[in-house]
């Protein structure tokens, strides 16, 4: 907790605020995704997968105990933030998180990871063109609220999108979900979080399974009755095909599947569907106009 | 699933002994390399240039690390696994010119690389994806990295290690590989689960 009182003041309390999260999100699992991870542990009979999940749960212990980085992809980090019209620093944002994110990069470490895709060339902390990814909406209050995702690449190249006939509505969803889990195999890290979006435009797709898998946490469940029964029956039947931990056989592939959707266009229908790897690394900053803050996950 | 340490530089023999589903812990020197190395080192086999590790009996990481340097001396923070798949491209003929005996990754790797690991005698072995503090506190220390001109995620690091694992064997020298086959009974299954989920 921090009291400000000057702009200056407060913009270095949310530039440390965010570096602060960011050092939280690398080394610590959310709880959610821990109970998760040590359900599946008990849960599983074959002994390759037992010893899987062994392994990942030393690793996060190792990892929040020497305060060092779970998975040594830290990924290309991800912002969501909701910015009240009256935060005092709105008008900084994007700054504010560019040199936080540099900043984080040398002092945690990070992995630098962004690389120019016509050059090849690394400006090394982690920012550059449109990245980090940043997502601002606006809201009426006179605080921010930033969800930090750092997301390693492994699942991000899973990612598809696909326009199928809108006239087989939720059966092409279904079939475009076990097909993409099939196609990813071992390669996002299973068990992944899914995250499915359908509807809007394409873009808009991509954001909605993209925020589903990055953000939400396990457990939570959908608002919606449609998506909430479409959710249970997706998970448990992903769960049948038997890719399980790393792809090496199991009864655990998915430990969630989280769906949202969009109108869409009479004649398109877009689903999207994006995989977060079971290292899904997430934390929350809270920031009121004075500068008190606190951090979640 | 046998349990078996290995210490490096490992033998032919030593190799045909794992069979798909053992666990293994390497001690001794690993090298990682992702894609721009490998890219690389086949540049280098195919020009007759020397490589600046010598990889005979050695074992490859697929990792691209997250280091630190303190008082000009590197230290590994975080060693997890890349994906192996990317690599796919290079491998065999890796395995066929240096005798490299062991390699680590992730998600698996196909048919041109597991038929070259029963050719010349090699294993792929994966580690756990995204264990990467867990994978640091077996490394003992830098001893050397090379090509960092390629980045540090790209760069050779080569890595003294001590009971580095568990690795499990998912490609060995006998033809089988094991990520290959769950994959291929889970695409088995998906006409069935379709059906319940009242697609077809």
């Amino acid at each position: 907790m921090t009291y400000s009182k000057s702009l200056e003041e407060l913009r270095n309390t949310l530039e440390n605020a965010i570096v602060e999260a960011l050092e939280k999100a690398v080394n610590d699992l959310p709880v959610d995704v821990i109970n998760a991870l040590k359900k599946a542990y008990e849960n599983e009979e074959s002994e390759i997968a037992k010893a899987q999940l062994k392994s990942i749960l030393d690793n996060v212990e190792i990892a929040s105990s020497k305060r060092r980085p779970i998975c040594q992809d830290t990924g290309l980090i991800n912002y969501y933030v909701r910015v009240g019209c009256r935060f005092p620093l709105i008008n900084k944002i994007e700054e504010i998180i560019v040199n936080a994110t540099k900043k984080a990069t040398l002092q945690i470490p990070l992995r630098p990871n962004t690389v120019n895709p016509l050059t090849g060339e690394n400006p090394g902390d982690n920012t550059g063109r449109y990245v980090p990814v940043t997502h601002i909406e606006l809201t009426e209050s006179d605080e921010i609220v930033i969800d930090i995702v750092p997301k390693g690449g492994g699942s991000e190249s899973m990612t598809i999108l696909k326009m199928p006939p809108p006239g087989r509505g939720l059966a092409a969803v279904k079939e475009i979900v076990i097909d993409a889990v099939l196609t990813a195999g071992a390669q996002p890290c299973p068990p992944t979080i899914l995250g499915v979006g359908i509807g809007g435009g394409a873009d808009t797709a991509v954001y909605l399974a993209k925020k589903q898998a990055n953000v939400r946490k396990i457990g939570s469940s959908n608002p919606d009755p449609v998506l909430d029964k479409l959710e249970k029956e997706l998970f448990n039947a992903i769960n049948e095909l038997g890719i399980g931990v790393m792809g090496l056989g199991g009864k655990t592939t998915v430990l969630a599947v989280h769906i949202d959707y969009a109108h869409r266009h009479p004649a398109a229908y877009p689903v999207a569907v994006a995989f977060q790897c079971w290292a899904a690394r997430r934390s929350t900053v809270y920031m009121d106009s004075k500068g008190y803050y606190r951090i979640t996950q | 699933m046998t349990v078996f340490r290995i210490q490096t530089p490992v033998n032919e023999e030593d190799i045909r002994r794992l069979k798909a589903g053992d666990i293994l812990y390497v001690t001794g020197l690993i090298v990682t390399a992702r894609d721009a190395a490998h890219r690389r080192i086949i540049e280098y086999l195919k020009s007759g240039k020397p490589l600046p590790v010598d990889l005979k009996g050695g074992v490859i990481y697929h990792c691209g690390p997250v280091v630190k340097k303190t008082n000009s001396k590197w230290e590994v923070v975080a060693a997890g696994p890349t994906t192996s798949t990317r690599m796919e491209l290079y491998e065999a003929e890796v395995i066929e010119k240096t005798s490299v005996r062991i390699i680590i990754g992730k998600g698996g790797m196909g048919s041109k690389t597991a038929e070259a690991c029963r050719k010349y005698g090699a294993v792929y072995t994966t580690f756990t994806g995204g264990a990467g503090a867990l994978a640091a506190n077996a490394i003992e220390e830098v001893v050397t990295v090379e090509w960092l001109d390629l980045g540090i995620p790209e760069a050779l690091w080569v890595l003294k290690v001590r009971d580095f694992g568990p690795l499990l064997v998912a490609i060995d020298s006998h033809g089988r590989n094991l990520i290959q086959e769950v994959i291929e009974n889970a695409m088995k299954k998906r006409n069935d689960i379709l059906m319940k989920l009242g697609v077809m």
